[in-house]
């Protein structure tokens, strides 16, 4: 049954895209000064903001984990990390595309930019040191820990945007300008298209969990087999 | 508890003195990157000016680096760790002592590079001696509470001396660009002043969240 | 009063039960000899009593002043034995004279060298020296006797004599029986990760090394 509803959720999630694209593609006209190339920014502002949901559950969920020792809370933070780097790569390569026809060039050392990539970079590393831990509770105590860490570079990053001098366009959405700098249509859009990207990120976060939770029980029933075949072999 | 972290510190710092295995190591990796440095550009051009403080702390990231990883590798080889813990030493005072530790050494390489950058490539780095003090203080303090912490996380594992750096640059990327964008004006004779002081501010603010994020967590990655 | 006392503990590697349900309690002067097969969970026990791992349910209260010998001697090798007793001394929460502690183990005109230039023996003796200095309360040998040399091993049985005369606890971790047998006047058998048996030393065990296992083994 739960199954069930995940896949619904997911094609749902896919169905709602497509209909997304037809509107963008179809219903809406082209920006005034950008021509026809905004519409990759329903794509690139939500998926920013669906890595960053990802990563403060993660972040949040590493916490609990290492507080509570929580294994539950552990494949939370491993999903939502994995899905997050998913969706940073998304904005970071629509952004580049975005930048190459608008500025001319594919990148450029703003702070956003800039900070992203470290982010990116902050995420690989967790993903990679908790591949070389063999020990449950250790890979949960050191990965959440370094999780929790990486969390905070991830908000000095966003700070960071008021500290650096930026090249990164400025806020636009109604409720950090106030209206009146995006026509209602294309912000209506952009929210249909980040609730799109969230279904998405839901169905994913959940298949990843269940995986690694599945690879615990594994990880644990090897053990157990391994013991008892020692015991056996060694009478 | 403080008491503590000094007993460490002492004896870490004599560890390492008897033996200058790191300490040597790291200086003389510091030293050839300083000369490699004199090939990447020229050497006596002005340009210089504007990248010494990109320069030193990209030499001061990567030999502090080769420092703090000996940090818990030191107490790996007998299993001192674990009599260090059942003696009741806190995870907290242990860091400290060993950030402390690791804080003198990196200030050593430092002390010994400045002069020998200073002459080598004619830049007169001690115009402002109180700032450079300040700034390599606060900086080499961030390399060194979350190398040690991060050392304390991967000395468990075969890749150590790679993966610290790995996890470690990225995250030290503000207290460095704070560091290195202070030390160009620093060497340039300039007073960080107005809109500068943001830097040192970044820096201090740096220290102290992860400062307090370092002590606070370093119990849970010790101890099962 | 307990020096330590477990109630339903259990500890899990995350889904792997390396113990599970151990209660007991060690009251003070008891020498406890923890017998197991490998992979039985003595070590993990060995560590959960001295606090560097914490079980995953269940409570265990452990005395204030714990000292372990494990596997590694525990001594840094780049100091020297008066630097190291020094240094562990000044953890301890109580005052130790360093200079009568060299005396004891006999390190006293070599405790200026560095451990590196001695000989295993001394360095197993400064290790001694290490563990049971500052009268800990409850004392944690993994295999002690395993590779000591007989300079080495007199001395353990007196220091161990001495403590136990003084009220501390011990805990042997061993698959020596014998060995076992000679100190311990109380027996934890582990299996599996289970409390199998926990009670004074039987009879049948004297001269019979496999007796434990037949009788309380789940598996043979």
């Amino acid at each position: 049954m739960f199954d069930k509803i995940l896949f619904g959720v997911g094609a749902a999630s896919g169905l709602y895209l497509v209909r997304n694209l037809y509107t963008m593609l179809m219903v809406l006209p082209d920006e005034a000064a950008q021509g026809m190339i905004y519409r990759i920014m329903f794509f690139h502002i939500p998926s920013w903001w669906t890595c960053f949901i990802c990563f403060f559950i993660a972040g949040a969920a590493s916490g609990y984990s290492i507080a509570k020792k929580n294994f539950r809370a552990d494949s939370l933070a491993v999903a939502a990390t994995e899905v997050g780097l998913a969706f940073t790569f998304v904005g970071l390569a629509t952004g580049m595309i975005w930048a190459k026809i608008i500025w001319g060039i594919w990148w450029t050392w703003d702070a956003r930019l800039t900070w992203a990539f470290i982010t990116a970079l902050t995420y690989a590393a967790y993903l990679m040191m908790r591949n070389m831990i063999p020990d449950p509770n250790e890979r949960m105590r050191v990965s959440g820990a370094l999780n929790v860490f990486s969390f905070a570079s991830v908000v000095i990053c966003y700070k960071a945007i008021d500290w650096w001098r930026t090249q990164h366009p400025g806020a636009v959405m109604s409720f950090r300008t106030g209206g009146g700098n995006i026509d209602p249509a294309m912000e209506g859009m952009t929210y249909q298209n980040l609730f799109a990207f969230l279904m998405l990120c839901l169905v994913l976060v959940t298949v990843r969990l269940r995986q690694e939770e599945s690879l615990r029980t594994l990880e644990g029933m090897r053990r157990l087999a391994f013991t008892r075949q020692r015991i056996a072999v060694l009478g | 508890m403080l008491r503590m972290s000094w007993t460490i510190f002492l004896k870490d710092v004599r560890m390492e003195f008897r033996g200058k295995e790191a300490l040597n190591a790291s200086l003389a990796f510091a030293l050839v990157v300083l000369i490699l440095f004199s090939f990447a550009f020229d050497p006596t051009s002005e340009q210089i000016r504007e990248i010494t403080g990109g320069l030193l702390w990209i030499l001061f990231a990567f030999s502090g680096v080769l420092l703090v990883n000996r940090s818990f590798v030191r107490e790996q080889s007998n299993d001192c760790l674990d009599v260090l813990l059942v003696s009741k030493v806190p995870a907290s005072s242990l860091l400290l002592g060993k950030t402390m530790a690791n804080l003198v050494f990196i200030l050593l390489v430092e002390a010994v590079c400045l002069p020998v950058f200073s002459v080598l490539y004619n830049i007169s780095m001690f115009q402002l001696p109180l700032w450079l003090l300040g700034v390599c203080l606060l900086a080499s303090w961030a390399i060194a509470i979350l190398g040690t912490a991060f050392a304390a996380m991967t000395v468990n594992l075969r890749l150590r001396e790679l993966m610290l750096p790995v996890m470690l640059y990225p995250m030290i990327i503000p207290a460095l660009a704070a560091a290195m964008y202070l030390t160009n004006n620093i060497a340039a004779g300039k007073v960080p002043v107005g809109d500068d002081l943001i830097w040192v501010r970044l820096l201090v603010g740096f220290n102290v969240i992860f400062t307090t994020l370092s002590l606070g967590l370093i119990d849970t990655i010790l101890v099962d | 009063m307990a020096v330590l006392e477990a109630k339903k503990v259990s500890k899990f590697f995350g889904h792997f039960p390396a113990l599970r349900d151990l209660t007991f309690a060690f009251k003070a002067g008891d020498c406890i000899a923890l017998l197991g097969r490998n992979g039985a969970g003595k070590t993990t026990l060995l560590h959960l009593m001295a606090g560097l791992t914490r079980p995953t349910d269940g409570s265990l209260e452990i005395a204030r002043r714990v000292s372990l010998l494990g596997h590694g001697i525990g001594v840094y090798d780049e100091l020297s034995a008066r630097e190291n007793l020094q240094f562990f001394a000044n953890l301890l929460p109580v005052k130790v004279d360093v200079e009568v502690w060299l005396e004891k183990v006999n390190l006293r005109e070599v405790a200026g060298a560095p451990l590196r230039e001695y000989s295993r023996g001394m360095r197993q003796r400064l290790a001694l020296a290490r563990t049971f200095m500052g009268e800990p309360e409850l004392l944690l040998l993994d295999e002690p006797f395993t590779s000591l040399d007989d300079k080495a091993t007199a001395l353990l049985q007196s220091l161990l004599a001495e403590a136990l005369a003084r009220q501390a606890t011990v805990v042997l971790s061993t698959h020596q029986i014998p060995e076992a047998m000679a100190h311990a006047s109380r027996i934890l058998f582990l299996e599996r990760g289970k409390l199998r048996y926990f009670g004074p030393c039987p009879d049948e065990m004297l001269g019979d090394s496999t007796w434990i296992y037949r009788t309380y083994g789940a598996v043979s």
